[in-house]
Parts: C-alpha cells; sequence; structure tokens
C-alpha cells in the first residue's frame, strides 16, 4: 500500500510528488513501509519512492529531470540539496532562517 | 457553441475580439506622454504600448508593426519625441495600409508635453466614438489564434494547470484553431519527445535544434529559466520544470516553428522560438512573463492562456489573459485574480478533461467579450526590449514549402 498523498506520475518513476503539504513528524506510507518526515514539505515537492544513489536519473513522468548528487533514502526529500540538472545548473537565493520559505 | 462567437472584421481578413485604440510611445522619452494620455480614458479600451530604446533593433520594428494591426487593435496614435531612432514613417504607413486610423504626434514639433497630451487625448476621444459604433461579424472557433505561457510555476504546474491547457489546446486544434506555445529554454530536456510530434523528420530536427540553442544561450548567461520561486514550489532543475510547460502543448501534430512576431498559417499547433538568433546580445531572452505575452500577441494571438502555480497577477495591453491557477492553496489566496481553479484536480475535485473543457468554454465566452479578472482589474503590462532574429529556415513552416 503506498500513501494516497502520494502521487505517482509515471510507473517508470523514482519519486512522488506530494499531493499536499505534510507536516514534521507525519509518517507516509510507501509499499507498506512508513517514513517519518523529518522537515514539513509543501504540496508539490518530491520524495523519494526507493533509496538512490549518487549519479542516478531521477526520473519524473517517466522522463529524467536531473541526476542525484548525494545518496537518497526511500521517502527522502528529492531537491535542490541533493539532485542537479544535466542542463544548467539552479539558481536560489540564500534566504535568512527565521524566514520561512512559504 | 462557436456561431455565438463574434468579432470585429479587419481588412486583412482576420478578425478581433476586442476593438481598443493602441497609444504607443517609439522612445521612453514619451512614455510619460502616452501614460498621461491613457490616464484620461481609465476603464476604457485605450492601451498603451511601446519601446523604449533609442537605437534601432528590426526585431522591434517588426514587432510593433505587428502589435499596431492585431485584430484587437481599431486605431492607433503614435507617440515620438521627434530624434529616437524608431521608424515612426515606416511604423505610420503599414498601420495605414491595414485599413486602421492612425496619427503621428511628435512632442519636439507638437508644442512640448501638455499640448502633446491634450491632443493627443482628443484624437483618442474621436477614436473611441468612431470604435464604439464599429459592427461586428459572425466569428468562427478556427478563426481563433490562442496562446500560451507560463509563470510564476511551481510543482503543481505540470500536474494540474498545464496539462488542463494541453486539453484545451487538443481540442481547440481538432476543431481547427491556431494554437501556439513557447518558450524554448523551458523546453530543455523534452526536445526528443517534442521531435516526435513534429509533421516532418525535417521540423523534427528543426525543433531540436532551437531548444539546443536554448540551452548553449542560457548556459552562456549563466543562468537558466528558472527563479528561486520555482524551487520553494518544488521544482529542482529546469528539465522538471520543462517536463512541466511541455505539457501545455498537449498531444496534437506539432505543425511549424515560428519566430516572434511571424503569423501562423491557418490552423495547427505551432512552437514560438523565442530565443535570438547569432551570437548572446542584448541579454535574457525574455526579461519576464510579460515579453512572452507581447510575442504571442505580435504573432496575432486573440488570448493567451497563462498558467500559473505560485501566482502571477499580470495581464496585458491589447489583448485578453486567462489565469490557470494550478495551485490550489494560490487559488483560495488569490481567487480574484484567477479565471480557472485547475488545482482542483489535485485535490479530486475534477478530472483533467473536465477543466480542459472548462478552459475551452472561457475561451469562447472571453472571445465574446467576457472579461477576464486581469482585464476586470485593470491589468494593461506591456513590455519589449531588444532582440535580434534571422528567418526561420524552410523545414519549419513545411505546410508553406
Amino acid at each position: 500500500m503506498t500513501d494516497l498523498r502520494l502521487l505517482l506520475l509515471s510507473p517508470a518513476d523514482n519519486v512522488f510528488v506530494l499531493r499536499e503539504a505534510v507536516g514534521e513528524g507525519e509518517t507516509l506510507v510507501i509499499d507498506d513501509q512508513a517514513v517519518t518526515l523529518p522537515n514539513r514539505l509543501d504540496r508539490g515537492h518530491k520524495i523519494a519512492r526507493r533509496a538512490i544513489a549518487p549519479g542516478e536519473k531521477i526520473l519524473k513522468y517517466g522522463a529524467p529531470i536531473g541526476s542525484a548528487t548525494a545518496p537518497i533514502a526511500m521517502g527522502e526529500h528529492v531537491h535542490i540539496h541533493n539532485i542537479k540538472s544535466d542542463y544548467t545548473a539552479t539558481h536560489v537565493i540564500e534566504r535568512k532562517q527565521e524566514e520561512p520559505a512559504q | 457553441m462557436s456561431g455565438q462567437l463574434r468579432g470585429y472584421p479587419r481588412q486583412d481578413g482576420r478578425k478581433g475580439i476586442r476593438n481598443v485604440v493602441a497609444v504607443a510611445y517609439l522612445v521612453e522619452c514619451a512614455h510619460h506622454v502616452g501614460r498621461e494620455i491613457v490616464a484620461e480614458f481609465r476603464g476604457e479600451a485605450v492601451h498603451l504600448i511601446g519601446f523604449p530604446g533609442c537605437f534601432p533593433n528590426t526585431y522591434a520594428q517588426d514587432m510593433m508593426e505587428k502589435l499596431a494591426t492585431h485584430p484587437n487593435v481599431g486605431a492607433v496614435l503614435l507617440l515620438s519625441l521627434g530624434c529616437e531612432s524608431f521608424n515612426k514613417y515606416q511604423l505610420s504607413e503599414v498601420v495605414a495600409a491595414s485599413g486602421r486610423p492612425v496619427h503621428t504626434l511628435t512632442i519636439q514639433n507638437d508644442g512640448g508635453t501638455r499640448r502633446t497630451i491634450e491632443q493627443g487625448r482628443a484624437w483618442v476621444e474621436e477614436q473611441l466614438v468612431a470604435l464604439r459604433r464599429a459592427e461586428t461579424v459572425p466569428m468562427a472557433l478556427d478563426e481563433l489564434v490562442i496562446g500560451t505561457v507560463c509563470g510564476g510555476s511551481d510543482g503543481t504546474s505540470g500536474i494540474t494547470g498545464n496539462p488542463a491547457v494541453g486539453r484545451a489546446f487538443d481540442m481547440l486544434v481538432e476543431a481547427g484553431a491556431t494554437c501556439i506555445f513557447e518558450e524554448t529554454g523551458e523546453l530543455i530536456g523534452c526536445e526528443n519527445i517534442m521531435a516526435d510530434r513534429a509533421a516532418t523528420p525535417e521540423l523534427a530536427a528543426e525543433l531540436r535544434a532551437s531548444v539546443a540553442k536554448a540551452a548553449t544561450y542560457y548556459a552562456t548567461l549563466g543562468y537558466g529559466s528558472f527563479a528561486p520561486g520555482n524551487a520553494d514550489g518544488g521544482l529542482s532543475t529546469i528539465e522538471e520544470k520543462s517536463m512541466g510547460a511541455y505539457a501545455k502543448s498537449g498531444s496534437s501534430q506539432i505543425s511549424g516553428i515560428i519566430k516572434p512576431g511571424t503569423l501562423p498559417p491557418k490552423g495547427g499547433l505551432y512552437l514560438m522560438d523565442v530565443v535570438p538568433d547569432g551570437e548572446v546580445r542584448f541579454g535574457f531572452p525574455n526579461i519576464s512573463d510579460n515579453a512572452e505575452i507581447v510575442e504571442m500577441m505580435a504573432s496575432g494571438c486573440h488570448m493567451t492562456l497563462f498558467v500559473t502555480g505560485r501566482g502571477s497577477v499580470v495581464g496585458s495591453a491589447l489583448s485578453p489573459v486567462v489565469k490557470v491557477c494550478a495551485n490550489p492553496d494560490t487559488y483560495r489566496k488569490l481567487e480574484d485574480d484567477m479565471d480557472v481553479d485547475a488545482g482542483r484536480i489535485l485535490e479530486g475535485r475534477a478530472s483533467l478533461d473536465d477543466v480542459g473543457a472548462e478552459i475551452l468554454g472561457l475561451i469562447e465566452a472571453v472571445a465574446s467579450g467576457e472579461e477576464t479578472k486581469s482585464e476586470q482589474l485593470g491589468h494593461r503590462e506591456f513590455i519589449l526590449t531588444y532582440k535580434s532574429f534571422e528567418p526561420a529556415g524552410p523545414a519549419c513552416l513545411p505546410s508553406r514549402g
């Protein structure tokens, strides 16, 4: 069983998309395994469907959207801290810690 | 349903869904005079467009000629300072040849700021009186040209709003309408799946080449077409954003590639190649979403479908912008700015087909005169900057070959 809050866009994908925000400490179920989120994640963010090794392609919509830059555990947030573009680097603004991202 | 559409007939055979007086400044130095003229007609169909530069640019000249003869434009007032490089004589001739009333005011010859404003207001007032009497004629769905862009994208854009617009595009193309999608810099990573939809193998090669050009261009500039807000919304890379953006194109066959300002042959789906040709000059291809909308209009789009996840609020001068909101949280926060709540797909309250059909219905309503949210709110953003293009090769428009 997999959590209904997780959207699988293509059977080939190694990431799920969150259909809604999931709070810190909440548990998601992936293939009958419970995964607890260490941080709140907003709607539209991705988590790993299975363990992903550094250098492995990230697949979403059945298409490669970049490569892992670090080992990613099942259920872990997949984002700019652990994947990179295979084309052009992603630019983000450094934020002050107290300022929430949303 | 399309029998109810009515449009303003133009000499070139196209029909407008709006009938506006365009006030066009031809250098930044005439911008204030233009703003003051238009301010007199708040809430009326008098829209300000213009080009700020004092150096000549073939692209900007062509864009202004195409915009001033856009089917939604009924009359044109040109505002010149007097010493700028813009070829106002050629622009005036093009507008006059299109059968539209055109008048040029030159601030240096017409008595300065105050007297130019007065003369401009008087001329616009006369045109409004005439345009209010203009008759409409029946218009068919296949006479519409519809563009799509996305801006303020997040992790929901590519799941709800963009594929819903893709469904609407499929229905429009099926009905014989012309649809244009764009931003080759946001198709990076999609070049091969897109090329598979080309009408001919030569066009497939051109589609791949247009994305390769964009990748090189953005790599030279050091930034992809990716804003920090995209990452906040869950998008991690340009190719992930691209896959979402690509969904706007639907699943129809791709009939050709056009450059900004090219009027596509009637009917079908076209990719607009917005990245300049040749060496990197003049900076980023489109510095903001409104530059994309302006190029859509220059290629004849009657309206533009704008998909947003984070929540763009912009509209446009000259032609309506339909705001499709991909994120249900954003919709709840910015409901007054959004025309379509595509995020309900994510909450199980509608299917992609439901929202696609809703968008098609809204296109018909807007083409029949219903104001979009951004029109109601008075959004009339406009931006045009420097670019350079070479003519498209024969493989780009196989149906013309």
